[in-house]
């Protein structure tokens, strides 16, 4: 299935929805940050997943958190740099929504974009999928 | 993140390897064969185990019959439990140890006739202990047949484990096989051993055919309902059955007091094997570290290599652990001193520079219900 056309993605299998501010004082954007389908898949029945707290700064292409699966624990990497929101508080309790709803409910972070230009460095779709076509790390 | 799924050299495959690639096994490399880890996923396949029936390819493990008239002395000899004690039908888990007492192998017997037994080792060391035992049977009257690449295992477990191969291998075989009893009987037209044994703490049989038969005989099993489950829920079943893992929880410089293997070390028939004087004297100065079996009390996973703390000071390490999808949280095995192996003693485990706290707790985690 090819991913979501309007999301941006890493590397390291994470993606980022960018919307603009809701609240009219801000013109920064927010972006949501979550891991890919392909992501879940591979990791297998996700049991935790620790993420920063509301306040916390969060820089692209840095350890923001970790999500431990039956199989393994691995470390997530943040596409944008800026100041967290909101964590998805959902996923202490109910980490599998992750597995469920990798785009959806198992969002993780709401990000305030200190750097928009950033974006533009991460992957469409298309290039995401290629990559995983060409055999992802 | 960073997904690991290594690539696959030059690695043997078992006879239910198509069977695995039909059905979306994920296939991963272990001790050398080309294994499925996940189908449908680990806790799903770990709970079709726990609550009705699931089936594990275990060919990859070793499988060696020996025979001839001292085939029970021989292995005696290279065995910490006396063997000599099976009658035909009766298996036993046991122990091959060095000279000095490390465990080179934790191994089942079993005795199919006076003269002629199955002993099931460890994949990862199956080219071991064939050397082992190929050095140590010239002085005997057996012989060696290795039975590794001529035959398929397949692992039957759950609750309805036995109910389902009933229908498959013959009820009254089925109903035969009392715990740890062993048989053979004819499917299909080929022998097809059966043992009441298994690594998950649930009821049910290994089976042995030969090779060309286990797909079929696979096949078969999927039919009547049971469900291909992987390498990744057997670890999270033994785990929670506190059940040893070869290369984990137990190495060469493991002896058997340390983790709680007294009950498969025979000393009073005064028969010689190999390691028996080395482990009196372990015995007698009693060991120096003992294995435990922990629970974290909070959110994290503590897995193998993770330090165990008493306060600040480091007091041991964790040899096998993971996530319990029975009870909701972490557990795990690990060495400690003997002053800390007492159940109820708090301890921390180090999880990437969390502690993770954790208190001993009896074995097994996980002990199946009595049914009716």
């Amino acid at each position: 299935m090819p991913s979501p056309g309007d999301l941006k993605y890493t590397k390291e299998h994470e993606w980022v929805r960018v919307e603009s501010d809701p609240s009219a004082s801000s013109e920064q954007a927010i972006g949501t940050v979550g891991i890919t389908d392909y992501a879940q898949d591979q990791l297998g029945d996700i049991v935790f997943v620790d993420l920063p707290a509301a306040g916390a700064g969060v820089s692209h292409m840095q350890k923001f958190g970790e999500i431990e699966s039956v199989k393994a624990v691995s470390e997530l990497f943040s596409p944008v740099t800026g100041e967290v929101v909101e964590a998805n508080a959902a996923l202490a309790n109910s980490p599998e929504l992750v597995n469920d709803s990798p785009y959806g409910e198992g969002w993780m972070l709401r990000v305030r974009l200190s750097d928009s230009g950033e974006i533009d460095k991460l992957l469409s779709a298309e290039e995401y999928d290629d990559f995983i076509a060409q055999g992802a790390e | 993140m960073a997904l690991n799924e290594a690539a696959a050299g030059t690695l043997l495959r078992t006879a239910l390897y198509d069977e695995h690639k039909r059905l979306g096994g994920r296939m991963v490399p272990f001790a050398g064969y080309e294994m499925p880890v996940q189908y449908a996923g680990i806790v799903e396949e770990h709970n079709a185990v726990r609550q009705r029936a699931g089936m594990f390819d275990v060919s990859h493990m070793g499988r060696f019959e020996i025979r001839g008239q001292d085939a029970g002395r021989f292995l005696r000899y290279i065995s910490t439990w006396d063997v000599t004690r099976l009658t035909a039908g009766e298996g036993h888990y046991s122990a091959s140890c060095r000279e000095d007492g490390g465990i080179l192998d934790d191994i089942y017997v079993f005795c199919l006739e006076p003269e002629r037994y199955l002993v099931v080792v460890n994949a990862s060391n199956a080219p071991k202990l064939k050397g082992w035992m190929q050095e140590h049977i010239g002085r005997w009257d057996a012989r060696l047949i290795d039975r590794h690449a001529s035959t398929a295992m397949i692992a039957v477990q759950g609750p309805e484990a036995l109910g389902r191969l009933e229908g498959v291998i013959g009820d009254e075989f089925v109903r035969s096989l009392r715990p740890r009893r062993c048989g053979e009987t004819e499917w299909r037209r080929q022998t097809l051993f059966a043992s009441r044994t298994g690594y998950t703490g649930e009821d049910g049989l290994e089976l042995v055919i030969e090779a060309e038969a286990g797909p079929e005989l696979w096949r078969t099993l999927l039919d009547v309902g049971v469900q291909p489950a992987g390498l990744g829920s057997r670890d999270t079943l033994r785990l929670e059955a506190a059940l040893l893992l070869y290369g984990n929880d137990i190495d060469e410089e493991t002896n058997p007091w340390e983790v709680g293997l007294d009950w498969v070390v025979t000393r009073d028939d005064g028969a010689d094997f190999i390691g028996r004087n080395a482990l009196v004297g372990l015995k007698e100065r009693g060991p120096s570290r003992e294995l435990v079996y922990l629970k974290a009390a909070g959110r994290g996973i503590m897995r193998s290599h993770c330090d165990i703390f008493r306060e600040a000071e480091s007091v041991g390490t964790i040899t096998s652990g993971g996530y319990s999808p029975t009870l909701g949280v972490s557990i795990g095995m690990g060495f400690v001193a003997p002053e800390l192996a007492p159940e109820g003693t708090e301890l921390k485990v180090d999880v990437r520079g969390k502690p993770l706290a954790a208190r001993v707790v009896p074995r097994p985690f996980y002990k199946r219900p009595k049914r009716a």
